[in-house]
Protein backbone atom coordinates (compact mmCIF):
# COMPACT_ATOMS: atom_id res chain seq x y z
CA UNK A 1 0.00 0.00 0.00
CA UNK A 2 1.28 3.44 -0.95
CA UNK A 3 -0.48 6.31 0.82
CA UNK A 4 0.37 9.86 1.79
CA UNK A 5 -0.11 9.34 5.50
CA UNK A 6 1.69 9.58 8.80
CA UNK A 7 0.19 7.32 11.47
CA UNK A 8 -2.82 5.37 10.22
CA UNK A 9 -4.65 6.09 13.47
CA UNK A 10 -4.22 9.86 13.11
CA UNK A 11 -5.61 10.33 9.61
CA UNK A 12 -9.04 11.65 10.54
CA UNK A 13 -7.68 13.92 13.25
CA UNK A 14 -5.01 15.39 10.97
CA UNK A 15 -7.46 15.76 8.08
CA UNK A 16 -9.90 17.76 10.20
CA UNK A 17 -7.15 20.08 11.42
CA UNK A 18 -6.02 20.47 7.81
CA UNK A 19 -9.57 21.37 6.77
CA UNK A 20 -9.76 24.07 9.43
CA UNK A 21 -6.33 25.40 8.43
CA UNK A 22 -7.45 25.62 4.80
CA UNK A 23 -10.93 27.03 5.39
CA UNK A 24 -11.00 28.97 8.68
CA UNK A 25 -13.53 31.38 7.16
CA UNK A 26 -15.98 28.46 6.82
CA UNK A 27 -15.36 25.92 9.55
CA UNK A 28 -14.06 25.41 13.04
CA UNK A 29 -13.51 22.22 14.95
CA UNK A 30 -15.20 21.40 18.24
CA UNK A 31 -12.42 21.00 20.78
CA UNK A 32 -11.37 17.37 21.20
CA UNK A 33 -14.10 16.09 18.86
CA UNK A 34 -14.30 14.94 15.26
CA UNK A 35 -16.90 17.58 14.48
CA UNK A 36 -16.74 20.59 12.16
CA UNK A 37 -19.26 23.40 12.64
CA UNK A 38 -19.73 26.72 10.86
CA UNK A 39 -17.09 29.24 11.85
CA UNK A 40 -19.79 31.86 12.38
CA UNK A 41 -22.21 29.60 14.23
CA UNK A 42 -25.83 28.81 13.39
CA UNK A 43 -27.90 31.08 15.62
CA UNK A 44 -31.49 31.73 14.64
CA UNK A 45 -31.81 29.05 11.99
CA UNK A 46 -32.65 25.38 11.78
CA UNK A 47 -29.40 23.43 11.96
CA UNK A 48 -28.69 20.76 9.37
CA UNK A 49 -26.26 18.07 10.52
CA UNK A 50 -24.79 15.27 8.46
CA UNK A 51 -21.87 12.94 8.76
CA UNK A 52 -20.69 9.40 8.47
CA UNK A 53 -17.46 7.57 8.13
CA UNK A 54 -14.45 9.44 6.77
CA UNK A 55 -13.04 8.70 3.33
CA UNK A 56 -15.88 10.39 1.43
CA UNK A 57 -14.21 13.79 1.19
CA UNK A 58 -15.23 16.45 0.47
CA UNK A 59 -18.27 14.93 2.23
CA UNK A 60 -19.19 15.81 4.78
CA UNK A 61 -17.13 18.62 6.28
CA UNK A 62 -16.63 20.23 2.88
CA UNK A 63 -20.32 21.09 2.78
CA UNK A 64 -20.42 22.98 6.07
CA UNK A 65 -21.23 26.58 5.31
CA UNK A 66 -23.88 29.01 4.17
CA UNK A 67 -26.76 27.34 2.34
CA UNK A 68 -25.79 23.78 3.23
CA UNK A 69 -24.71 22.13 6.50
CA UNK A 70 -24.26 23.53 9.98
CA UNK A 71 -22.17 20.65 11.29
CA UNK A 72 -20.52 17.51 9.99
CA UNK A 73 -19.49 14.57 12.16
CA UNK A 74 -16.56 12.47 10.98
CA UNK A 75 -16.19 8.84 12.01
CA UNK A 76 -13.18 6.61 11.41
CA UNK A 77 -12.64 5.69 7.76
CA UNK A 78 -15.89 4.15 6.45
CA UNK A 79 -17.21 3.78 9.99
CA UNK A 80 -20.19 5.66 11.35
CA UNK A 81 -19.34 8.23 14.02
CA UNK A 82 -20.32 7.34 17.58
CA UNK A 83 -23.42 8.68 19.40
CA UNK A 84 -21.43 10.92 21.76
CA UNK A 85 -19.81 12.75 18.81
CA UNK A 86 -23.14 13.24 17.03
CA UNK A 87 -24.69 14.41 20.30
CA UNK A 88 -22.01 17.07 20.75
CA UNK A 89 -22.57 18.22 17.16
CA UNK A 90 -26.29 18.60 17.85
CA UNK A 91 -25.68 20.58 21.04
CA UNK A 92 -23.13 22.86 19.34
CA UNK A 93 -25.03 23.49 16.11
CA UNK A 94 -28.46 23.94 17.64
CA UNK A 95 -29.34 27.57 16.99
CA UNK A 96 -32.63 27.48 18.86
CA UNK A 97 -34.88 26.49 15.97
CA UNK A 98 -34.27 22.75 16.01
CA UNK A 99 -31.96 20.31 14.31
CA UNK A 100 -32.39 18.04 11.29
CA UNK A 101 -30.10 15.02 11.03
CA UNK A 102 -29.40 13.82 7.49
CA UNK A 103 -28.54 10.11 7.78
CA UNK A 104 -27.47 7.79 5.02
CA UNK A 105 -29.20 4.43 5.19
CA UNK A 106 -26.59 2.18 6.75
CA UNK A 107 -27.24 0.06 9.82
CA UNK A 108 -24.46 1.71 11.82
CA UNK A 109 -25.23 5.28 10.82
CA UNK A 110 -28.92 4.91 11.60
CA UNK A 111 -28.22 3.34 15.03
CA UNK A 112 -25.58 5.87 16.09
CA UNK A 113 -27.48 8.95 14.90
CA UNK A 114 -30.74 7.69 16.44
CA UNK A 115 -29.05 7.14 19.81
CA UNK A 116 -27.63 10.67 19.63
CA UNK A 117 -31.04 12.10 18.69
CA UNK A 118 -32.60 10.36 21.71
CA UNK A 119 -29.89 11.78 23.99
CA UNK A 120 -30.42 15.32 22.65
CA UNK A 121 -34.20 15.03 22.84
CA UNK A 122 -33.83 14.17 26.52
CA UNK A 123 -32.05 17.52 26.90
CA UNK A 124 -35.07 19.25 25.36
CA UNK A 125 -33.58 19.84 21.90
CA UNK A 126 -35.99 19.53 19.00
CA UNK A 127 -34.38 16.92 16.72
CA UNK A 128 -35.79 15.43 13.54
CA UNK A 129 -34.13 13.02 11.14
CA UNK A 130 -34.34 11.92 7.54
CA UNK A 131 -32.75 8.82 6.03
CA UNK A 132 -31.40 8.97 2.47
CA UNK A 133 -31.70 5.72 0.48
CA UNK A 134 -31.07 6.61 -3.16
CA UNK A 135 -29.00 3.66 -4.42
CA UNK A 136 -31.05 1.70 -6.97
CA UNK A 137 -28.38 -1.02 -7.15
CA UNK A 138 -29.77 -2.43 -3.93
CA UNK A 139 -33.14 -4.12 -3.93
CA UNK A 140 -35.58 -2.46 -1.59
CA UNK A 141 -37.70 -4.92 0.33
CA UNK A 142 -38.91 -5.43 3.85
CA UNK A 143 -36.46 -8.33 4.10
CA UNK A 144 -33.31 -6.28 3.63
CA UNK A 145 -31.72 -3.29 5.29
CA UNK A 146 -33.05 -1.29 2.36
CA UNK A 147 -31.28 0.86 -0.13
CA UNK A 148 -28.02 2.60 0.70
CA UNK A 149 -27.63 6.34 0.90
CA UNK A 150 -24.99 7.52 -1.56
CA UNK A 151 -24.29 10.61 -3.70
CA UNK A 152 -27.94 11.76 -3.75
CA UNK A 153 -27.27 12.87 -0.16
CA UNK A 154 -25.45 15.92 -1.55
CA UNK A 155 -28.70 17.14 -3.11
CA UNK A 156 -30.42 16.72 0.27
CA UNK A 157 -27.71 18.89 1.88
CA UNK A 158 -28.03 21.50 -0.85
CA UNK A 159 -31.82 21.82 -1.09
CA UNK A 160 -32.76 21.34 2.57
CA UNK A 161 -29.82 23.61 3.42
CA UNK A 162 -31.25 26.33 1.19
CA UNK A 163 -34.62 26.03 2.93
CA UNK A 164 -32.99 26.32 6.36
CA UNK A 165 -30.88 29.29 5.25
CA UNK A 166 -34.02 31.06 4.00
CA UNK A 167 -35.51 30.84 7.46
CA UNK A 168 -37.62 27.70 7.02
CA UNK A 169 -39.00 26.02 10.12
CA UNK A 170 -37.80 22.57 11.16
CA UNK A 171 -40.96 21.10 9.62
CA UNK A 172 -40.31 22.99 6.33
CA UNK A 173 -36.69 21.86 6.16
CA UNK A 174 -37.63 18.27 6.88
CA UNK A 175 -40.37 18.36 4.23
CA UNK A 176 -37.92 19.60 1.57
CA UNK A 177 -35.39 16.94 2.60
CA UNK A 178 -38.04 14.23 2.29
CA UNK A 179 -39.20 15.58 -1.06
CA UNK A 180 -35.63 15.39 -2.36
CA UNK A 181 -35.25 11.87 -0.98
CA UNK A 182 -38.46 10.79 -2.73
CA UNK A 183 -37.24 12.17 -6.07
CA UNK A 184 -33.54 11.31 -6.07
CA UNK A 185 -31.97 8.06 -7.31
CA UNK A 186 -28.34 7.05 -7.92
CA UNK A 187 -26.21 4.18 -9.07
CA UNK A 188 -22.46 3.69 -9.11
CA UNK A 189 -19.73 1.47 -10.49
CA UNK A 190 -16.03 0.88 -9.95
CA UNK A 191 -13.18 0.37 -12.37
CA UNK A 192 -10.97 -0.42 -9.40
CA UNK A 193 -11.46 -0.88 -5.66
CA UNK A 194 -10.29 1.45 -2.91
CA UNK A 195 -7.80 0.72 -0.13
CA UNK A 196 -8.73 1.51 3.47
CA UNK A 197 -5.49 2.75 5.08
CA UNK A 198 -5.91 0.65 8.24
CA UNK A 199 -6.47 -2.47 6.15
CA UNK A 200 -3.70 -1.92 3.62
CA UNK A 201 -5.13 -3.81 0.67
CA UNK A 202 -7.93 -3.23 -1.87
CA UNK A 203 -11.46 -3.81 -0.57
CA UNK A 204 -12.12 -6.24 -3.40
CA UNK A 205 -10.09 -7.75 -6.21
CA UNK A 206 -10.88 -7.11 -9.86
CA UNK A 207 -9.16 -8.64 -12.86
CA UNK A 208 -7.45 -6.29 -15.29
CA UNK A 209 -10.49 -6.25 -17.63
CA UNK A 210 -13.25 -6.41 -14.99
CA UNK A 211 -15.48 -3.73 -13.49
CA UNK A 212 -17.82 -3.87 -10.52
CA UNK A 213 -21.39 -2.63 -11.04
CA UNK A 214 -23.62 -1.38 -8.26
CA UNK A 215 -20.98 -0.52 -5.69
CA UNK A 216 -21.64 1.45 -2.54
CA UNK A 217 -19.37 4.13 -1.13
CA UNK A 218 -17.48 2.02 1.40
CA UNK A 219 -15.53 -0.30 -0.84
CA UNK A 220 -18.18 -2.97 -0.37
CA UNK A 221 -18.48 -5.12 -3.48
CA UNK A 222 -21.31 -4.32 -5.86
CA UNK A 223 -24.18 -6.38 -7.19
CA UNK A 224 -22.15 -8.05 -9.91
CA UNK A 225 -18.99 -7.77 -11.98
CA UNK A 226 -18.53 -7.86 -15.72
CA UNK A 227 -16.03 -7.17 -18.50
CA UNK A 228 -15.21 -3.52 -18.99
CA UNK A 229 -16.97 -1.73 -21.85
CA UNK A 230 -17.04 1.86 -23.13
CA UNK A 231 -18.08 4.63 -20.75
CA UNK A 232 -21.16 5.22 -22.91
CA UNK A 233 -22.23 1.60 -22.48
CA UNK A 234 -21.50 1.68 -18.74
CA UNK A 235 -23.43 4.94 -18.36
CA UNK A 236 -26.36 3.39 -20.26
CA UNK A 237 -26.46 0.50 -17.80
CA UNK A 238 -26.52 2.79 -14.77
CA UNK A 239 -29.06 5.14 -16.36
CA UNK A 240 -31.33 2.29 -17.46
CA UNK A 241 -31.58 1.06 -13.88
CA UNK A 242 -32.26 4.58 -12.58
CA UNK A 243 -34.85 5.34 -15.26
CA UNK A 244 -36.58 2.00 -14.59
CA UNK A 245 -37.72 3.54 -11.30
CA UNK A 246 -40.39 5.32 -13.35
CA UNK A 247 -39.77 8.65 -11.60
CA UNK A 248 -38.18 10.45 -14.56
CA UNK A 249 -40.43 10.70 -17.60
CA UNK A 250 -40.72 12.63 -20.82
CA UNK A 251 -41.28 16.30 -20.12
CA UNK A 252 -39.77 16.16 -16.64
CA UNK A 253 -36.96 18.42 -15.52
CA UNK A 254 -34.04 16.96 -13.58
CA UNK A 255 -30.80 17.88 -11.90
CA UNK A 256 -27.92 15.57 -12.78
CA UNK A 257 -24.93 14.72 -10.65
CA UNK A 258 -21.97 12.88 -12.15
CA UNK A 259 -19.97 12.00 -9.08
CA UNK A 260 -16.39 10.78 -9.07
CA UNK A 261 -15.44 8.09 -6.55
CA UNK A 262 -12.10 9.73 -5.79
CA UNK A 263 -9.63 8.18 -8.22
CA UNK A 264 -11.27 8.99 -11.54
CA UNK A 265 -10.05 11.91 -13.66
CA UNK A 266 -12.57 14.71 -14.24
CA UNK A 267 -11.89 14.18 -17.94
CA UNK A 268 -13.62 10.81 -17.75
CA UNK A 269 -16.52 12.22 -15.72
CA UNK A 270 -17.10 14.83 -18.42
CA UNK A 271 -17.07 12.18 -21.14
CA UNK A 272 -19.73 10.29 -19.18
CA UNK A 273 -21.68 13.50 -18.67
CA UNK A 274 -21.77 14.24 -22.41
CA UNK A 275 -23.43 10.90 -23.04
CA UNK A 276 -25.80 11.17 -20.08
CA UNK A 277 -27.09 14.49 -21.47
CA UNK A 278 -27.58 12.95 -24.90
CA UNK A 279 -29.52 9.99 -23.53
CA UNK A 280 -31.75 12.21 -21.38
CA UNK A 281 -32.40 14.53 -24.36
CA UNK A 282 -33.44 11.54 -26.47
CA UNK A 283 -35.93 10.59 -23.79
CA UNK A 284 -37.31 14.11 -23.61
CA UNK A 285 -36.05 14.67 -20.07
CA UNK A 286 -34.76 18.22 -19.64
CA UNK A 287 -31.58 18.77 -17.64
CA UNK A 288 -32.08 21.89 -15.51
CA UNK A 289 -28.68 21.89 -13.82
CA UNK A 290 -25.64 19.58 -13.71
CA UNK A 291 -23.07 19.04 -11.02
CA UNK A 292 -20.01 17.04 -12.07
CA UNK A 293 -16.99 16.33 -9.89
CA UNK A 294 -15.87 14.57 -6.73
CA UNK A 295 -18.57 15.09 -4.07
CA UNK A 296 -19.19 11.77 -2.34
CA UNK A 297 -16.04 9.78 -2.80
CA UNK A 298 -14.77 6.42 -1.67
CA UNK A 299 -11.10 7.10 -0.91
CA UNK A 300 -9.04 6.24 -4.01
CA UNK A 301 -11.71 4.17 -5.73
CA UNK A 302 -11.81 4.56 -9.50
CA UNK A 303 -15.34 4.83 -10.76
CA UNK A 304 -18.35 7.09 -10.71
CA UNK A 305 -22.01 7.32 -9.92
CA UNK A 306 -24.92 8.95 -11.69
CA UNK A 307 -27.67 10.72 -9.74
CA UNK A 308 -30.94 12.14 -11.04
CA UNK A 309 -33.22 14.44 -9.06
CA UNK A 310 -36.67 15.28 -10.42
CA UNK A 311 -37.45 18.95 -9.90
CA UNK A 312 -40.54 21.09 -9.46
CA UNK A 313 -40.62 24.86 -8.95
CA UNK A 314 -40.07 24.58 -5.21
CA UNK A 315 -37.06 22.29 -5.55
CA UNK A 316 -35.64 24.42 -8.38
CA UNK A 317 -35.69 27.47 -6.12
CA UNK A 318 -33.81 25.53 -3.43
CA UNK A 319 -31.30 24.24 -5.99
CA UNK A 320 -30.73 27.73 -7.41
CA UNK A 321 -30.22 29.39 -4.01
CA UNK A 322 -26.68 30.52 -3.24
CA UNK A 323 -24.33 28.27 -1.29
CA UNK A 324 -20.89 29.06 0.06
CA UNK A 325 -18.96 26.12 1.49
CA UNK A 326 -15.43 24.77 1.06
CA UNK A 327 -16.51 22.22 -1.57
CA UNK A 328 -19.57 23.78 -3.13
CA UNK A 329 -19.88 27.44 -4.07
CA UNK A 330 -22.76 28.84 -6.07
CA UNK A 331 -23.74 32.48 -6.48
CA UNK B 1 -3.18 -7.37 41.70
CA UNK B 2 -5.78 -6.93 39.03
CA UNK B 3 -9.32 -8.17 39.60
CA UNK B 4 -10.85 -11.23 37.95
CA UNK B 5 -13.35 -9.22 35.92
CA UNK B 6 -10.54 -6.96 34.67
CA UNK B 7 -8.51 -10.00 33.64
CA UNK B 8 -11.50 -11.53 31.88
CA UNK B 9 -12.22 -8.38 29.85
CA UNK B 10 -8.51 -7.88 29.17
CA UNK B 11 -8.55 -11.46 27.87
CA UNK B 12 -11.39 -10.64 25.48
CA UNK B 13 -9.46 -7.59 24.36
CA UNK B 14 -6.33 -9.68 23.70
CA UNK B 15 -8.38 -12.26 21.79
CA UNK B 16 -9.89 -9.56 19.57
CA UNK B 17 -6.48 -8.02 18.95
CA UNK B 18 -5.07 -11.44 18.08
CA UNK B 19 -7.90 -12.00 15.57
CA UNK B 20 -8.02 -8.42 14.27
CA UNK B 21 -6.80 -9.26 10.77
CA UNK B 22 -8.92 -12.40 10.58
CA UNK B 23 -12.12 -10.50 11.47
CA UNK B 24 -11.25 -7.72 9.05
CA UNK B 25 -10.61 -10.25 6.30
CA UNK B 26 -14.02 -11.84 6.89
CA UNK B 27 -15.59 -8.39 6.72
CA UNK B 28 -13.66 -7.61 3.57
CA UNK B 29 -15.42 -10.48 1.83
CA UNK B 30 -18.98 -9.39 2.56
CA UNK B 31 -18.82 -6.03 4.28
CA UNK B 32 -16.54 -3.05 4.46
CA UNK B 33 -13.34 -4.54 5.81
CA UNK B 34 -13.24 -2.87 9.20
CA UNK B 35 -14.74 -5.20 11.83
CA UNK B 36 -11.43 -6.31 13.34
CA UNK B 37 -9.90 -2.85 13.18
CA UNK B 38 -12.91 -1.22 14.87
CA UNK B 39 -13.32 -3.86 17.59
CA UNK B 40 -9.59 -3.79 18.38
CA UNK B 41 -9.66 0.02 18.66
CA UNK B 42 -12.64 -0.20 21.01
CA UNK B 43 -11.18 -2.87 23.27
CA UNK B 44 -7.82 -1.12 23.38
CA UNK B 45 -9.65 1.87 24.85
CA UNK B 46 -11.54 -0.42 27.25
CA UNK B 47 -8.35 -1.84 28.74
CA UNK B 48 -7.01 1.69 29.17
CA UNK B 49 -10.13 2.99 30.91
CA UNK B 50 -11.11 0.03 33.04
CA UNK B 51 -9.91 0.20 36.67
CA UNK B 52 -7.65 -2.81 37.23
CA UNK B 53 -8.36 -3.34 40.92
CA UNK B 54 -12.15 -3.04 41.12
CA UNK B 55 -14.01 -6.35 41.30
CA UNK B 56 -17.45 -4.80 40.75
CA UNK B 57 -18.56 -6.84 37.74
CA UNK B 58 -21.57 -4.66 36.90
CA UNK B 59 -19.49 -1.48 36.94
CA UNK B 60 -16.78 -3.06 34.79
CA UNK B 61 -19.26 -4.28 32.19
CA UNK B 62 -21.02 -0.91 32.13
CA UNK B 63 -17.73 0.88 31.57
CA UNK B 64 -16.86 -1.62 28.84
CA UNK B 65 -20.19 -1.04 27.09
CA UNK B 66 -19.97 2.74 27.28
CA UNK B 67 -16.40 2.72 25.99
CA UNK B 68 -17.25 0.45 23.07
CA UNK B 69 -20.20 2.71 22.28
CA UNK B 70 -17.97 5.76 22.07
CA UNK B 71 -14.95 4.16 20.40
CA UNK B 72 -16.03 1.46 17.96
CA UNK B 73 -18.53 3.23 15.72
CA UNK B 74 -20.28 1.50 12.83
CA UNK B 75 -22.95 -1.02 13.74
CA UNK B 76 -20.73 -3.05 16.06
CA UNK B 77 -20.29 -0.14 18.49
CA UNK B 78 -23.96 0.32 19.39
CA UNK B 79 -24.60 -3.45 19.28
CA UNK B 80 -21.72 -4.62 21.49
CA UNK B 81 -22.03 -1.48 23.62
CA UNK B 82 -25.69 -2.26 24.26
CA UNK B 83 -24.94 -5.94 24.93
CA UNK B 84 -22.38 -5.17 27.65
CA UNK B 85 -24.53 -2.45 29.21
CA UNK B 86 -27.58 -4.72 29.37
CA UNK B 87 -25.52 -7.55 30.91
CA UNK B 88 -24.14 -4.99 33.38
CA UNK B 89 -27.65 -4.32 34.72
CA UNK B 90 -28.00 -7.96 35.80
CA UNK B 91 -24.52 -7.91 37.37
CA UNK B 92 -24.95 -4.54 39.12
CA UNK B 93 -23.12 -4.46 42.45
CA UNK B 94 -22.01 -8.09 42.20
CA UNK B 95 -18.48 -9.41 42.75
CA UNK B 96 -19.38 -12.93 41.74
CA UNK B 97 -21.73 -14.43 39.20
CA UNK B 98 -23.60 -17.70 39.51
CA UNK B 99 -24.25 -19.98 36.54
CA UNK B 100 -27.90 -18.88 36.55
CA UNK B 101 -26.96 -15.20 36.65
CA UNK B 102 -24.62 -15.64 33.71
CA UNK B 103 -27.56 -17.08 31.77
CA UNK B 104 -29.62 -14.02 32.65
CA UNK B 105 -26.77 -11.74 31.54
CA UNK B 106 -26.51 -13.52 28.22
CA UNK B 107 -30.28 -13.26 27.74
CA UNK B 108 -30.20 -9.54 28.55
CA UNK B 109 -27.32 -8.94 26.14
CA UNK B 110 -29.13 -10.78 23.34
CA UNK B 111 -32.37 -8.89 23.98
CA UNK B 112 -30.44 -5.62 23.82
CA UNK B 113 -28.82 -6.54 20.52
CA UNK B 114 -32.18 -7.59 19.05
CA UNK B 115 -33.81 -4.34 20.09
CA UNK B 116 -30.98 -2.09 18.88
CA UNK B 117 -30.37 -3.97 15.63
CA UNK B 118 -34.03 -4.78 14.94
CA UNK B 119 -32.83 -8.25 13.96
CA UNK B 120 -33.97 -11.80 14.56
CA UNK B 121 -32.23 -15.16 14.31
CA UNK B 122 -31.38 -16.31 10.79
CA UNK B 123 -30.35 -12.96 9.30
CA UNK B 124 -26.61 -13.73 9.25
CA UNK B 125 -25.65 -11.66 12.28
CA UNK B 126 -24.02 -12.18 15.68
CA UNK B 127 -27.41 -13.40 16.89
CA UNK B 128 -26.90 -16.61 14.90
CA UNK B 129 -24.00 -17.43 17.21
CA UNK B 130 -25.33 -15.96 20.44
CA UNK B 131 -28.87 -17.32 20.42
CA UNK B 132 -27.98 -20.99 19.92
CA UNK B 133 -25.16 -20.47 22.44
CA UNK B 134 -27.69 -19.23 24.99
CA UNK B 135 -30.02 -22.16 24.32
CA UNK B 136 -27.18 -24.67 24.71
CA UNK B 137 -25.96 -22.94 27.88
CA UNK B 138 -29.39 -23.01 29.50
CA UNK B 139 -29.93 -26.65 28.53
CA UNK B 140 -26.61 -27.62 30.13
CA UNK B 141 -27.33 -25.64 33.28
CA UNK B 142 -30.80 -27.21 33.38
CA UNK B 143 -29.12 -30.61 33.48
CA UNK B 144 -27.24 -29.49 36.55
CA UNK B 145 -23.92 -28.75 34.85
CA UNK B 146 -21.69 -25.95 36.11
CA UNK B 147 -20.86 -22.65 34.39
CA UNK B 148 -17.72 -23.97 32.69
CA UNK B 149 -19.56 -26.98 31.22
CA UNK B 150 -22.41 -24.68 30.21
CA UNK B 151 -19.93 -22.44 28.42
CA UNK B 152 -18.42 -25.46 26.68
CA UNK B 153 -21.85 -26.22 25.26
CA UNK B 154 -22.39 -22.54 24.42
CA UNK B 155 -19.10 -22.26 22.52
CA UNK B 156 -19.84 -25.43 20.53
CA UNK B 157 -23.29 -24.12 19.62
CA UNK B 158 -21.85 -20.72 18.67
CA UNK B 159 -19.31 -22.38 16.38
CA UNK B 160 -22.12 -24.33 14.73
CA UNK B 161 -23.90 -20.99 14.45
CA UNK B 162 -20.94 -19.58 12.54
CA UNK B 163 -21.13 -22.55 10.14
CA UNK B 164 -24.84 -21.88 9.75
CA UNK B 165 -24.16 -18.25 8.77
CA UNK B 166 -22.19 -19.55 5.79
CA UNK B 167 -25.31 -21.19 4.42
CA UNK B 168 -27.66 -18.21 4.56
CA UNK B 169 -28.14 -14.90 2.83
CA UNK B 170 -27.62 -11.74 4.89
CA UNK B 171 -30.72 -9.62 5.42
CA UNK B 172 -29.22 -7.18 7.94
CA UNK B 173 -26.14 -4.98 7.81
CA UNK B 174 -23.93 -4.15 4.87
CA UNK B 175 -23.65 -7.79 3.78
CA UNK B 176 -27.35 -7.64 2.88
CA UNK B 177 -26.48 -5.44 -0.13
CA UNK B 178 -24.76 -8.44 -1.68
CA UNK B 179 -27.92 -10.53 -1.76
CA UNK B 180 -27.09 -14.12 -2.69
CA UNK B 181 -23.41 -13.25 -3.00
CA UNK B 182 -23.22 -13.21 0.80
CA UNK B 183 -23.90 -16.98 0.87
CA UNK B 184 -20.78 -19.08 1.46
CA UNK B 185 -19.16 -16.52 3.75
CA UNK B 186 -19.22 -16.63 7.54
CA UNK B 187 -20.51 -13.62 9.41
CA UNK B 188 -17.79 -11.50 11.06
CA UNK B 189 -20.11 -10.46 13.92
CA UNK B 190 -21.04 -14.06 14.70
CA UNK B 191 -17.32 -14.80 14.69
CA UNK B 192 -16.35 -12.03 17.12
CA UNK B 193 -19.25 -13.03 19.38
CA UNK B 194 -17.99 -16.63 19.41
CA UNK B 195 -14.43 -15.49 20.18
CA UNK B 196 -15.87 -13.57 23.14
CA UNK B 197 -17.68 -16.62 24.51
CA UNK B 198 -14.60 -18.75 23.95
CA UNK B 199 -12.45 -16.33 25.94
CA UNK B 200 -14.93 -16.28 28.82
CA UNK B 201 -15.01 -20.10 28.79
CA UNK B 202 -11.23 -20.35 28.83
CA UNK B 203 -11.08 -17.77 31.61
CA UNK B 204 -13.60 -19.66 33.76
CA UNK B 205 -11.71 -22.92 33.12
CA UNK B 206 -8.31 -21.43 34.01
Amino acid sequence: MKKLINEVDNIVDEMLDGMVAAYPQYVKRLEGLEVLVRAGGSDGKVALISGGGSGHEPAHGGFVGKGMLDAAVAGAVFTSPTPDQVYEAIMAANGGKGVLLVIKNYTGDVMNFEMAADMAAEEGIEVEKVVVADDVAVEDSTWTTGRRGIAGTIFVHKLAGACAEAGGSLADVKRIAEKVIANVRSMGMAVDACTVPAVGKPSFDLAEDEIEIGIGIHGEPGTHREKISSVNEISDKLLTKILAEGIYNEGDEVAVMVNGMGGTPLMELMVANKHIHEVLAEKGIKVYRTIAGNYMTSLDMEGFSITLLKLDDELKACLDAPADTPAFVQF
Amino acid sequence: MSSRIYNCIAGISAKIEENKDFLTELDREIGDADHGVNMARGFHAVTEKLPQDSDDIGAALKKTGMTLLSKVGGASGPLYGTAYMEAAKIAAGKNEITAEEFGEMLAAAIAGIQKRGKAVRGEKTMLDALMPAYDAYMAAIGEGKDMAAGLDAAVEAAKEGIEFTKTIRATKGRASYLGDRSIGHQDPGATSATLTLETIRDFIRS
